[in-house]
């Protein structure tokens, strides 16, 4: 031990620390140099930018015209139809699956994981392609001398849409449950069974409900990114939004306004979905401490 | 009197550890008896496997006259399914050391989720039965509250009053205050007493001695996954006959 004197400031004559009254000076607050220079640069890039778009070559006129057309209403309509069907398959699906990659059975855990390895394995675009295209392989589907559909009138580019972007959404979805499913304290389970409850009320009743806080804002996510993966199936003649805006420019050749336009509709869907998502993810953190 | 649980010749196995060795239990109805012992005893295993939270690996267990987890078929034992070991887990309710409150219900909807979902019971008969419960426990005004705003004592005791509205035969109680801070546990034993002179039949793994010593008619020390030592709770926490009792008594009251 050098020394027990305890130094009470950096001047040798300076108050001592219990009588200096700190009130009497003068708070020097922090400067942000940087912080304002990066502002001005961000700034003046982004109306420069503005400025670009409103001087370009483009027919804002026509973003207005056709941002209400028929066309572009209907594929703005089927995109949220096809986003909203392909996700609740998915999510029935993911249901499904979770549940069997998490069960005592092996062929059910296989099945489970192949599904899962897949379908997250392909590209989605080829997974479409190939629905759309089963006729080539199948020329007829359903039971042989019973019933039996021509291929080619059956997949149609909505089936084919909604297979395609469902069934792969489900091997996303299946991932987001079985980690919501996890987060459940085994304690849980053990409670719901004590008081009688098969494996399937417990699921029902105390486990999922927990999980929905887990699973909630990741199929958020995803739903949102549905939206803008309908607009894959355009490449198989489905009429979503991108798929009429193309249409059209086709015929006008107002490329950049029409891709304008499609992209207003997409930014106004997912906000108006961004903000069902806070509210629901409000509903299900019931009893938990964030809604203190 | 009659039996409410009966065990002969019980064996467990986690793996490779013997977690029960030919355990040998008979409890009466209206009977309260405590468990004691150090942990991995296999106290809390014996309990879990009355309601079968846990199989048993070999011997046979009957709870309110009824072989737990099998049927009886001429020289046959068939396996239960699922559903009917639900069933038969209704004669016993159960409380847990980590209380295991449904998070995302009030107090309320926790004690009238099984009588409802299970039992089919009229939610409005179920919801008086619920209250009365909760006013048992001291709790009818938290009816409305979650898990999460109540202490820990609290919590345990919508706990059991959840077990209850179940209307067992049996309860079981695992370590249900070793959670609890000091100055909570009080009010869960309280609650207990008041069960036990109702005449409730109860089976509560403890640490704690005075409880024992109180409340139970008869004490059980477990040690290695074996009973070592059973009797009346002054025999055993007082004047214990066994070296490994007496080292485990002296060791918790020191």
């Amino acid at each position: 031990m050098q020394s027990t004197h305890i130094p009470h400031g950096k001047g040798a004559d300076g108050p001592t620390l219990q009588n200096r009254d700190l009130s009497s000076y003068n708070v020097i607050r922090q400067k942000h140099y940087g912080k304002f220079i990066a502002s001005i640069v961000i700034l003046a890039f982004v109306l420069a930018l503005l400025h670009a778009f409103a001087n370009g070559n483009i027919e804002w006129e026509f973003v207005g015209r056709f941002l209400t057309s028929k066309a572009i209403l209907w594929g703005a309509w089927n995109t949220i139809y096809m986003s909203i069907l392909a996700m609740a398959l998915g999510t029935v699906l993911g249901v499904v699956f979770a549940i069997m990659r998490m069960s005592s059975n092996p062929i059910l855990r296989y099945v489970a994981k192949g599904y899962i390895w897949f379908f997250r394995g392909t590209p989605l675009i080829l997974q479409l392609l190939l629905w759309f295209n089963l006729a080539l392989v199948f020329p007829t589907l359903g039971i042989p001398g019973v019933l039996e559909l021509s291929t080619v009138d059956v997949m149609t580019p909505f089936l084919a849409a909604l297979l395609g972007l469902g069934i792969n959404q489900g091997a996303y979805t299946a991932e987001v449950v079985r980690a919501g499913l996890i987060s459940v304290d085994t304690g849980q389970y053990e409670a719901a069974k004590s008081i009688g409850m098969t494996r399937l009320q417990s699921l029902r009743r105390v486990v999922l409900p927990q999980a929905m806080r887990v699973i909630i804002p990741p199929i958020g996510n995803e739903f949102i990114s549905m939206i803008k993966m309908t607009s894959l199936a355009s490449v198989i003649q489905y009429s979503e939004l991108l798929h009429n805006a193309q249409n059209i420019y086709y015929a006008n050749a107002r490329v950049m306004e029409l891709l304008i336009v499609a992209g207003i509709w997409y930014v106004a869907i997912v906000t108006v979905l961004s903000i069902g998502q806070s509210r629901l993810e409000l509903h299900f953190a019931r009893g938990s401490n964030h809604t203190k | 009197m009659q039996s409410i649980v009966e065990g002969k010749g019980i064996n467990k196995y986690f793996g490779e550890f013997h977690a029960l060795k030919d355990i040998d239990l008979n409890v009466e109805e209206g009977e309260v008896l405590c468990i004691i012992g150090p942990s991995g005893s296999g106290k809390s295993t014996l309990l879990r496997c009355i309601n079968q939270l846990e199989k048993i690996d070999s011997g046979g267990l009957w709870v309110d006259q009824e072989l737990v987890g099998y049927r009886i078929d001429g020289e046959k034992l068939h396996e239960l399914n699922e559903n009917q070991i639900a069933k038969q887990r209704l004669a016993t309710g159960m409380v847990f050391q980590r209380f295991n409150l449904f998070p995302h219900m009030t107090t309320l909807e926790n004690v009238i989720e099984g009588p409802i979902q299970v039992l089919k019971h009229s939610p409005k008969e179920t919801r008086e039965h619920a209250m009365q419960l909760l006013d048992q426990v001291g709790l009818a005004h938290k009816a409305d509250s979650y898990p999460i705003e109540l202490s820990g004592g609290q919590q345990q005791r919508v706990a059991i009053a959840r077990a209850l509205a179940m209307r067992p035969r049996l309860m079981l109680f695992d370590e249900p205050t070793s959670a609890l801070d000091p100055e909570l546990v009080g009010e869960v034993l309280t609650v207990m007493r008041n069960l036990a002179k109702s005449g409730m039949s109860m089976i509560v793994v403890t640490h704690e001695l005075g409880f024992a010593r109180e409340v139970a008619n008869r004490v059980i020390f477990m040690d290695g996954g074996q009973i070592i030592e059973s009797g009346e709770p002054k025999a055993i926490l007082t004047n214990p006959s066994n070296e490994r009792t007496q080292a485990f008594i002296s060791a918790v009251l020191n």
